[in-house]
């Protein structure tokens, strides 16, 4: 296994009127399962579609209709489970959540309360190259999602859109091992990209497609070392959830918001109340939504329509199998194979397409680091310009590698290069054709640069004095030949020659 | 030939076949029976365009020589079933106007074989209750009378519309559904067989549930061999049912030897009550000693747990059904409550499931949501699940010891009065004490006519099977049948 070492990231401190405090945060990520139809119904779960279109009498809950397994929407959540390094259990089963919306037509969600499908896993939530905080997933459950109430189109009525009800939906559920807003919003950045590597959830967070509840609790520094060795919560604070985040930015701001009123509460000699709370972006603060008190009780039990789940061990270890390289694996092995810094392997990993894309520019090019700095600053910053994205890319991994190749060979210099990328960018075309066509390779014929050297410096006797009593003004001399040759001059050999040509 | 109305599945089938009757002949005989009989308030929805449609393409079917095994016979199907187009309301106001876009897989199975259906049969509503005194659409009466007694008495429940049609002969047989005996104590009551088979047999996709985990579709019929025949029509795998098994279905009715030499059945000592009325106990004597003269082997056998049954189903049921029936909220289909200015969403639910449920869906929705809450779940629904555990391992140990079927009666008593029972839910309860262990267990039941009472109603045997062996339960069933000779039918006063 090729992991990278890393060290544990400080927990955010903030500074009370009074003293010090420290942030504890779990999260619930809810993320939609790829697939193209329901949890229980074969209804389609395509997105944007007219209301109440992919609605099936199950999805309706129409009397006498009964919920069937899709087993494609198991084994999604089970290759999430694997990638999270995840215990997988071989017999979950399915309960009932009991409450009434008219979102939820069958007066009931589906879901694992008792029995889920995954146990306890691990995600290594990166914070800046050799800093990490492990979390741990407690579980994963697979789950029903509920319709859309709509309230703000008619003053005196309510509509409701099913097409999203019945939807699968996986809800991983962490140990409350995250210590800051900005550990939060890397733990989601993180369990996106995973799951888009794996290609369990699309991580559409805009569509709601993955989204997350925030349960948030400060305490006195040193109170968490006593709950990580006990694992007794009572040494922590009183949580509050904050429901339904699909913003990374928006989670910081209101975890950020939600433990200096904590504390502002703790430090007036009051308590906090557990409830569940909802963030108001505009206002950037929460709001009380249901105390404890006023909590549902969803009245749990095992759904009698749905059989215990059992699956195999072998079509486990099938899945396992065929699991992709996962971001962490794919980092270091672009930091140990091509020689990258730990950043930049970060970068070029942060999504499957890029990594792909640079390990084929790689093939063509050779060298990985350098193909790695043409990747980073020149590729995406050019298409960022364009608002493309790599699957956009003008230039494909073959035209790069080529000019990495030319620019390996001494054929171009790094200056030209870039001409010639945006030249290949915006017309297309072989970056060898180009350069011979329009004369752009580099002029490493010594007697020709000794020559111009000679010229220049016949030219400048000023200057040359100069030179002699202070050496940096060679790059004067080497700046003039270069602008003689086109730039086509090899720099090298230019400043080899200048220097001993000035005698310095 | 006998006459059309009172044929037996078996007999009409022939007779089709020969040519001897049609289809439509048999459909319309019986359309006049059912219209004749308004005063038993059996069949709520009458179909006679679709049972004529269905009679004509039956006798065309005949015609050509393809006729599959239930063409032409004309049913009743209990209005728990789904029918599409048809109104389809668990005899519940809540349902009202409700006409499905789907078919049950239980009823399509059976137009596949080519049955005919006359309309739909009440029930006690959501097929909740004992006496069918629960349905929005008001009481079914018995077809039988205690002599010249004209009180009206009960025709058992849930399935009792079902019951009192066969019994009174307005169809040739029906389908019932049975949770805690809704099949097998009406059977009793009216005099006719009804079996409800192992937990799985048969779809339950598009009946509308009850308790799910107790719920089963089974035939109502005039004879074992009649319920033999619809039982296979009935049952099978559905993929759309995840609870329905995946087994072969043998032939139930070539099983029917009558045959049961060297059967062991088991005769429980705990479904010896007390305060059990001695003619119940003189027919189950006499039922041991028909078995025994037919061949069988008595073995006293021992099912401990008997006595938690009742209390455990009373928790379970409710808890399900609390959970089944949130979806009857007034949003998508059936009732919505008129509401007044400024009510919202929770006030359409209260008022809505307020006037839609009656009584005694509400008392068990009230149960059934207090024994799943926080706090009580343990005491009562997952103990009453341990309870049922043990039940079943009950009938597993003796099974495992060589009983082949058990014999116990099929009800406490016979039909009694409507209204007699109506004031104390929990005597009404008591009249499941000998069907619901079989729905906890989930294994094979069958109510057989037995014998009259010294009213002169009917009283029946219950036969108790091991899981999955529906053919030879059937066959004891009808070595018993044969043995009693029960030939009894009410005197028509309706």
């Amino acid at each position: 296994m090729l992991d990278l070492t890393f060290e544990t990231p400080k927990p955010k401190v903030i500074a009370g009127a009074k003293h010090d405090w420290e942030l504890v945060i779990g999260m619930e990520v809810h993320a939609q399962v790829a697939s193209k139809a329901k949890l229980f119904s074969g209804a389609s779960t395509q997105f944007g579609a007219e209301p109440n279109s992919n609605v099936s009498f199950v999805d309706s809950a129409m009397p006498g209709m009964l919920p069937v397994i899709n087993e494609f929407c198991i084994e999604q959540a089970v290759r999430t489970g694997l990638g999270l390094k995840a215990k997988i259990n071989l017999v979950s089963a399915f309960d009932r959540k009991n409450y009434f919306y008219p979102d939820l037509p069958q007066g009931y969600q589906i879901s694992q309360l008792y029995h889920p499908l995954v146990g306890e896993g691990e995600i290594v939530v990166d914070m800046e190259p050799g800093i990490a905080r492990v979390v741990r997933i407690e579980r994963i459950h697979v789950e029903q999602d509920a319709g859309k109430s709509i309230h703000d189109m008619d003053p005196n009525m309510s509509f409701v859109d099913l097409n999203r009800t019945g939807v699968a939906l996986m809800e991983i559920v962490s140990r409350p091992d995250i210590r800051g807003p900005e550990e939060a919003a890397a733990y989601v950045a993180k369990m996106r990209q995973i799951l888009r590597y794996l290609g369990t959830c699309d991580g559409n967070m805009q569509n709601g497609n993955l989204r997350a509840d925030v349960n948030v609790s400060v305490c006195r520094p040193g109170q968490y070392e006593k709950y990580q060795e006990t694992q007794d919560f009572s040494h922590l604070g009183t949580r509050c959830e904050i429901k339904n985040m699909n913003s990374m930015r928006f989670i910081q701001q209101a975890i950020e918001y939600e433990a200096r009123r904590q504390i502002a509460l703790l430090e007036a000699g009051e308590n906090v109340v557990q409830e569940t709370r909802l963030y108001d972006p505009d206002k950037g603060e929460t709001r009380s939504m249901r105390s404890k008190e006023e909590a549902h009780d969803y009245r749990y039990f095992p759904d009698p329509d749905l059989l215990p789940l059992e699956i195999e061990q072998a079509w486990v270890d099938d899945i396992a199998a065929n699991l992709p390289e996962l971001p962490d694996e794919k980092k270091a092995r672009f930091v140990k194979a091509f020689g990258l810094s730990e950043y930049d392997a970060s970068v070029l990993t942060a999504e499957l397409g890029s990594a792909a894309w640079f390990e084929r520019a790689v093939a063509e090019g050779g060298d990985g680091k350098l193909v790695a700095n043409w990747v980073i600053n020149e590729l995406f910053g050019r298409l960022k310009k364009d608002d493309r994205s790599i699957e956009d890319s003008p230039v494909s991994p073959a035209q790069l590698g080529a000019i990495v190749r030319l620019i390996k060979s001494d054929a171009i210099s790094g200056k030209i290069a870039k001409d010639l990328f945006e030249i290949v960018y915006t017309e297309g075309g072989d970056p060898e054709a180009i350069v011979e066509e329009r004369g752009m390779k580099q002029v490493t014929d010594t007697g020709a640069i000794e020559s111009a050297v000679d010229e220049i410096v016949a030219a400048n006797p000023d200057q040359v004095e100069k030179a002699k009593q202070n050496p940096k003004l060679a790059g004067w001399f080497v700046g003039q030949v270069m602008k003689a040759t086109g730039g086509k001059a090899n720099p090298k050999a230019v400043n080899e020659i200048v220097t001993a040509k000035l005698g310095l | 030939m006998t006459e059309l109305p009172k044929m037996k599945i078996a007999e009409a089938r022939d007779a089709l076949r020969k040519g001897d009757v049609t289809a439509i002949e048999l459909t319309e005989a019986c359309l006049k029976a059912i219209d004749g009989a308004g005063p038993l308030n059996a069949f709520v929805h009458h179909t006679p365009e679709i049972a004529t449609e269905q009679a004509r393409a039956a006798d065309a079917r005949v015609k050509a020589g393809d006729a599959p095994a239930l063409c032409g016979i004309p049913l009743g199907i209990k209005d728990l079933f789904c029918t599409k187009g048809v109104p389809s309301q668990a005899a519940s106001r809540i349902l009202q106007g409700f006409r499905p876009e789907y078919e049950s897989t239980v009823t399509s199975q059976l137009f596949d074989a080519g049955a005919v259906m006359l309309g739909k049969l009440n029930m006690d509503e959501f097929a909740m209750g004992s006496s069918n005194e629960t349905s929005t659409y008001g009481d079914v009466v018995n077809p039988w009378r205690a002599g010249n007694d004209e009180t009206k008495l009960t025709p058992g429940g849930s399935s009792g519309g079902s019951a009192a049609a066969v019994a009174a002969d307005l169809c040739l047989g029906a389908t019932g559904t049975d949770t805690g005996g809704s099949i097998r104590q009406p059977a009793a009551f009216t005099g006719i067989t009804g079996i409800k088979p192992t937990y799985g047999r048969c779809s339950r996709w598009g009946i509308v549930a009850f308790a799910s985990s107790l719920d089963q579709a089974g035939p109502m019929a005039k004879d074992v061999r009649d319920a033999a025949i619809l039982l296979q029509a009935m049952c099978g795998h559905d993929p759309k049912d995840s609870t329905s098994a995946d087994l072969p279905v043998p032939d139930f009715e070539s099983m029917l030897t009558g045959d049961i030499k060297g059967k062991v059945i088991g005769i429980p000592r705990e479904y010896r009550m007390d305060g059990m009325p001695d003619e119940i106990e003189a027919l189950w004597s006499e039922g041991r000693k028909m078995l025994q003269d037919a061949g069988a082997e008595l073995r006293d056998i021992s099912l401990p747990h008997t006595k938690y049954a009742l209390p455990a189903y009373y928790v379970i049921a409710p808890a399900e059904a609390s959970s089944n029936l949130a979806r009857y909220d007034g949003v998508r289909y059936g009732h919505r409550a008129t509401l007044s200015q400024g009510d919202g969403i929770t006030e359409m639910y209260e008022k809505t499931r307020a006037e839609g449920f009656g009584d005694e869906v509400k008392r068990r929705v009230m149960i059934g949501t207090y024994v799943l809450s926080a706090g009580f779940y343990d005491a009562y629904y997952n103990r009453a699940r341990k309870v049922r555990t043990l039940i079943k391992r009950d009938f597993e140990t003796v099974f495992a010891e060589g009983i082949d079927a058990i014999l116990t009666p099929a009800t406490p008593s016979s039909a009694f009065a409507l209204g007699q029972e109506q004031a104390d839910p929990v005597q009404m309860y008591l009249n499941d004490v000998f069907t619901v262990t079989v729905n906890l267990a989930g294994l094979p039941g069958i109510a057989v006519p037995a014998g009259l009472d010294r009213k002169g109603l009917p009283l029946g045997l219950q036969l108790i099977g091991r899981p999955w062996e529906e053919g030879d339960l059937l066959n004891t069933a009808y070595a018993l049948e044969r043995a009693a000779g029960f030939v009894d039918k009410p005197a028509k006063w309706w």
